[in-house]
């Protein structure tokens, strides 16, 4: 907290393409816990754990090496706000510690374009890096709680898993992220399959929109039915899934049934630090977050 | 003296006994030891609601029912969730094993247009998800560069991308041109 710590900024896809104004939360809150963030210039698609990487692996392994690369170079680790991009990042860098064989292929890919890449750099999610800051430190720098605001906490798979392969204490039903949420002064709530997915990831968004709807709902009326005031996330495909589901359920059914709120940690985060709503690109959303917004405000 | 019992053999065109051997040197290597306890199948967010059952999917392929597996479209339900991969009692790692089917049956030609038309976004923007017209107004409405400092900023950066497709075979894969995909 006290050193300011400088990380190499991957957007992804969806971030900056689709939800810009998760990406605009994340570049305000950032640096208010010390955190500079430096943009990987040039960067591609992570490439998507579950899909580019279910069409070619040794194409989905290239291309994350070159990220990779590109933060080697900056002489930084990356950080990203996405989960998916999070796992492609942290099982490319699992392959060629593990198989020496195939960071020669890479080595040789990249060598091509002049890119040298020796695997050293770390790769970490935005999520990671502030539970570092820890939550009680966070909770000096709430100058708005969140009091009385009720949380239905989403991880997100690739965050945590494969267990073995992620950094967190616990492998089964972990507490980080709640703490977090609870460090702001709101509520994180207990719900039914709290860890079930979000059913975007693996294809499954592309191709067969109704299954992905349906897991996607099926999580939503849990947040519901507990009475949760937004369904929080730490990841752009999860919170694109969310907020996207409930509009496309809406247009189906012809009622607005579903309106629950889909926030993004670093969202929340910056309303308990005493930034705007606006700042923090919670006027972009596609699902109203004004009942929150009254809540909190006032 | 009772008649002696008869050995069953499945015996089966379709069963090609080397599949399985496949798999294990792409990576799934336990897959062997399936005991078939219905695990994966049991944690499943897409078994809930459809007919896909993973512990079906891991006996085919130990099975060698090599078409079966990669033609079919449950295959393509996996929400690569993880859940099955941590629960496995036989430390299987299932989704990598849903992974290396996949790609098999890609290279095979057996690709979903959706997944098809994702991939040459890929190739023509290094983005699976590009920018469009009101993302980059929302961009600008949010004080950020219209437009990402990523492959979409840095034309250089695209021609790289595009050459490590090129290389890596991804693009003739994807376009079809590739021997594999022409079976």
């Amino acid at each position: 907290m006290t050193e300011t710590q400088r990380y190499s900024f991957f957007l992804g896809c969806v971030m900056p393409n689709r939800f810009p104004n998760l990406e605009k939360s994340i570049r305000v809150v950032l640096p208010k816990l010390g955190i500079e963030l430096e943009d990987l210039k040039g960067a591609s698609c992570c490439p998507a754990p579950g899909v580019i990487r279910s069409f070619s692996e040794p194409t989905w392994l290239a291309l994350a090496s070159r990220n990779l690369a590109l933060a080697e170079k900056a002489g930084l680790d990356i950080v990203t706000g996405c989960n998916g991009c999070y796992g492609t990042f942290k099982e490319a860098l699992h392959v060629v510690h593990e198989h020496p064989q195939r960071l020669k292929e890479v080595q040789h890919i990249l060598g091509d374009i002049g890119l040298n890449y020796e695997a050293k750099t770390d790769a970490k999610h935005i999520i990671e890096i502030i539970f570092e800051i820890g939550p009680e430190k966070i909770k000096e720098l709430v100058v708005r709680p969140l009091t009385g605001l009720k949380i239905a906490v989403h991880y997100g798979c690739h965050l945590l898993k494969p267990s073995v392969l992620r950094p967190w204490k616990k492998t089964q039903r972990p507490t980080f992220l709640d703490e977090l949420v609870e460090a702001t002064g709101a509520t994180s709530i207990r719900y039914k399959d709290k860890f079930l997915c979000c059913g975007a990831g693996g294809g499954v968004r592309g191709s067969n929109v109704p299954v992905s709807i349906d897991i996607a709902r099926e999580k939503l009326d849990n947040a519901i039915n507990a009475q949760a005031d937004a369904i929080l996330n730490v990841c752009s495909f999860c919170h694109l899934q969310y907020e996207t589901a409930q509009v496309q359920i809406n247009k189906e059914i012809g009622e607005m049934k579903y309106r629950l709120p889909v926030i993004y940690y670093t969202q929340l985060l910056g309303l308990a630090l005493g930034l705007e709503p606006d700042e923090l690109g919670l006027n972009k959303h596609l699902i109203s977050v004004d009942s929150v917004l009254n809540k909190v405000l006032g | 003296m009772s008649d002696p019992i008869i050995r069953e053999i499945i015996d089966s065109e379709e069963i090609d006994p080397e599949f399985v051997d496949l798999l294990v040197e792409a990576g799934a290597d336990r897959i062997r030891t399936c005991i078939q306890c219905g695990t994966c199948s049991s944690v499943c967010p897409s078994g809930r609601r459809t007919a896909f059952r993973t512990r079906e999917l891991m006996r085919k392929a130990i099975l060698g029912l090599k078409d079966e597996v990669l033609s079919s479209p449950d295959l393509w339900l996996c929400a690569t969730c993880l859940t099955c991969l941590e629960r496995c009692p036989r430390q299987i790692k299932t989704t990598d094993a849903i992974i290396i089917l996949r790609n098999i049956a890609v290279a095979q030609g057996y690709m979903l247009p959706q997944h098809r038309k994702a991939s040459m976004k890929l190739l023509e923007t290094g983005h699976a998800v590009p920018i469009d017209e009101a993302n980059m107004k929302k961009r600008k409405d949010l004080g950020l560069k219209e437009i990402p400092p990523t492959v979409h900023s840095h034309k250089k950066s695209l021609k790289e991308v595009q050459k490590i497709m090129k290389k890596t075979g991804f693009k003739a894969l994807i376009e079809g041109t590739s021997k594999g995909a022409q079976q």
